[in-house]
């Protein structure tokens, strides 16, 4: 077969050849290193599919069961590889069912590139069958999107796409390829895309606002750190790791910066926000310099703006100039990238070690370990509990799991009691809050990254919203572990109602399937617990597992998630019951 | 920080490319800013467009905004100023009963006095157009409104800053880059 003889690179930079823009379509992503990509056919795109059918070889098309699957799954390829995430899907429900997934990836900052097959330019505006306006519908969920009606267009909109996906912060980018330009021909030649005009991706970092920040951060007595995705977008791991250790710095993160330092960093003072850790959201509010480093001061994270950090001086590092006193005003403001901004910061800090200071920590973590963490981890009461589940899989994955967590109580469970040893460990839907983001993540995700323990931890209610990527699960052999933690309730809403609401438990309560039959109907391993005794056995033969495997864990069905900021109220206020 | 609301002429360079004006709007629209007007035109530099909205916003509102305009990938740049350091006009035009000028003699007064400029006349009808500030042309219509107005139509603000833009040296070293 011809497409055997081609290799990557010799879409690259070759000689134009006259190809159709559907073939086109398919090099393209051949020359930006696509090797995977997830979609569902349809109308509007089958000529690609046909040359992907051709170019089987060179590229794996995964069948998802649901478009807002292929979304997800591209998402969690990208989130544990760093690399551009691809979705593929047809025109109208086909485009629509991807939004979801695009939006998710525009608030997390995820690289994807969409495509999506649209109704032939002659019919554009006609109300055709299954045209719809996916270029305005995702205007305001992508960080770039444009529509392609003519062949000869799509390799240098293609080569844009993936620039700008990745680039800079990265986000989601939609292309909408009518059928004619499908069709159509064109002179192909693929060159990579080095530079937008009117884009700047990375600011410059000025060297007086790094000095600006070492001075503060070396006259600081009582300093925190915040960090959050833009480390690990950065790859800018070591840098912080160093950062940390010689300015001696506690350091704390946010759901999207976890795992970015291991957990078992003596400075890792855990998780800030409205479940986060006892210690660094009290302690927000008494540190004299907080340093953010790639994190946007999300709400969750700060909860009352007016009575946050007043009395530190913040310095904000931050790759999105429109990041800076978006939410909080930064006395200093580094803009560039995480990696280089930590490089250049490095030298001109003061070793330190903080003790008094770090001690703070630890005294508060003795009070949570005391009121929340002891009760969740080893609980005596008959009932399980989320946390037991997560410390028995931190014990078998030895914290070498990538963890993909739902939305909800179990996420909150899993991104607290995690063990992470390694970065891009912790896949979950953090500003966007999709629930039904997990099982098709972790399918990506394991499939980007297949020498890695995959271990997705679902509720009950989450599960269901895309249950039917089993099929794919099944279909592709994907080796990914799932853990659905029962509580027969939809539990985070049901918190809320029983905290704020006078336990009126509305629409809350699940009557579930048997979870084991429908797994098993998709001829996976499946096992149910519901008493302790069986759950380290269970967890232990999961993880063995060399195939996939379901495990249903029946936990405490009114438990909450503690710590908790109550929605508007300060950091300070953060309750341990 | 001044947190009075103002009207803040905002200035959007960006690529003439279809589909901009809506992600423009949708950011107006998320944070609930009305557009008070809006108008769009090639600027100094060929191929380049310029957006000037009209917004009612504090200053603190407005340097956030500037950051989503700027933050899209065809934006070249965006700034907001004053109308103190601004120069502005909007353009009105009102088609009226060519009868009314003979009349109502008045009327021809009106059209001396306002330096409006008649732009045609017919049997049937003739048309006024007035370039200037907001309330002149408000002035006019209501002066006029007395005899009836057949057609009335005012644009959005067009404006240029007094201080220099920088656009054509920005996107050179865009191009340099």
């Amino acid at each position: 077969m011809e497409a055997k003889t081609m290799t990557k690179a010799k879409f690259l930079d070759q000689p134009s050849e006259r190809i159709t823009g559907c073939e086109a379509i398919v090099r393209s992503l051949i020359a930006e290193g696509v090797d995977i990509l997830y979609g569902y056919p349809g109308g509007a795109i089958m000529p690609v599919y046909d040359e992907l059918y051709k170019y089987r070889n060179e590229i794996h098309h995964v069948l998802t069961r649901h478009e807002q699957g292929a979304a997800h799954a591209a998402q969690g390829f990208a989130r544990i590889s760093g690399r551009v995430g691809v979705a593929m899907a047809t025109s109208g429900p086909g485009a629509t069912n991807l939004i979801t997934g695009i939006a998710d990836a525009q608030i997390d900052s995820t690289p994807l590139v969409c495509i999506t097959g649209q109704v032939p330019s002659h019919l554009l505006g006609s109300d055709a069958f299954q045209e719809t306006d996916i270029v305005g519908i995702s205007t305001p969920v992508t960080k770039w999107n444009h529509q392609v009606t003519k062949a000869s267009e799509i390799p240098e909109v293609l080569a844009k796409a993936f620039y700008i996906a990745k680039s800079g912060r990265p986000g989601p980018v939609l292309i909408d390829i009518t059928k004619d330009a499908q069709f159509g021909e064109l002179d192909f030649k693929y060159e990579k895309c080095t530079g937008v005009r009117s884009y700047i991706p990375v600011p410059k970092i000025n060297s007086e606002s790094v000095k600006a920040a070492a001075e503060l951060i070396n006259a600081a007595k009582k300093p925190m750190i915040v960090w959050g995705q833009g480390v690990i977008l950065g790859e800018a791991e070591t840098e912080l790791k160093a950062v940390i250790e010689k300015a001696g710095i506690p350091a704390a993160w946010t759901i999207m910066g976890a795992s970015a330092l291991p957990t078992s960093h003596p400075l890792n003072i855990g998780m800030v926000g409205m479940h986060g850790n006892y210690a660094p959201n009290k302690l927000t509010n008494e540190c004299d310099v907080l340093i953010a480093i790639g994190m946007r001061f999300d709400d969750r994270v700060t909860g009352d703006l007016n009575t946050y950090a007043k009395q530190a001086k913040v310095v904000h590092f931050e790759i999105d100039p429109a990041e800076i006193n978006k939410n909080v005003f930064a006395d200093v403001a580094v803009l560039g990238n995480s990696k280089d901004s930590l490089a250049q910061l490095l030298p001109l800090l003061n070793k330190n070690s903080h003790d008094s200071w770090h001690q703070k920590f630890k005294d508060l973590y003795a009070i949570e370990f005391e009121k929340v963490i002891k009760n969740d981890l080893h609980p005596t009461k008959e009932g399980l509990t989320m946390g037991e589940v997560l410390n028995e899989i931190n014990l078998q994955s030895k914290g070498n799991a990538a963890i993909v967590s739902d939305v909800g109580q179990h996420q909150m469970i899993a991104c607290r009691y995690s063990e992470f040893n390694k970065t891009k460990s912790n896949i979950t839907s953090g500003g966007l809050g999709t629930m039904g983001f997990a099982l098709p993540a972790a399918i990506g995700a394991k499939m980007a990254a297949p020498d890695r323990e995959v271990v997705a931890i679902i509720g009950d209610g989450g599960y269901q919203m895309n249950i039917q990527e089993l099929g794919t699960i099944f279909q592709q052999k994907v080796p990914v572990k799932i853990v659905v933690l029962n509580n027969e309730f939809l539990g985070m809403v049901r918190q809320w109602q029983q905290l704020f609401f006078d336990k009126r438990y509305a629409s809350t309560e699940m009557t579930n399937p048997n979870f084991v039959a429908i797994a098993e109907g998709y001829y996976i391993k499946a096992k149910k617990v519901v008493k302790r005794e069986e759950l380290a056995d269970a967890v232990k033969e999961m993880i063995t597992s060399k195939e996939s495997y379901f495990l249903e864990v029946c936990v405490e069905k009114e438990d909450n998630v503690f710590p908790m900021i109550p929605s508007g109220a300060s950091v300070s206020d953060v309750r341990l019951s | 920080m001044n947190e009075e609301i103002k009207t803040l002429t905002i200035s959007i360079y960006t690529e003439n490319n279809i589909g901009l004006l809506n992600r423009i709007s949708a950011i107006f629209q998320r944070r609930h800013i009305n557009i008070e007007s809006l108008t769009t035109s090639q600027s100094e530099i060929e191929g380049v467009n310029r957006f000037v909205v009209v917004v009612n916003i504090t200053e603190p509102q407005a340097k956030k905004i500037i950051g989503q305009f700027e933050k899209q990938i065809e934006v070249i740049r965006a700034y907001y100023h004053t109308d103190e350091e601004t120069i502005y006009q909007e353009s009105g035009m009102f088609k009226i009963k060519s009868d009314l000028l003979f009349d109502e003699p008045q009327i021809q007064n009106i059209i001396k006095d306002s330096n409006a400029r008649i732009v045609t006349v017919n049997k049937e009808f003739f048309v006024l157009e007035k370039s200037g500030r907001r309330q002149e042309i408000e002035l006019l219509r209501r002066e006029l409104n007395a005899f009836g107005i057949m057609q009335f139509v005012r644009s959005g603000r067009i404006s240029v800053t007094k201080k220099p833009m920088k656009i054509t040296e920005m996107l050179q070293a865009f191009n340099n880059q």
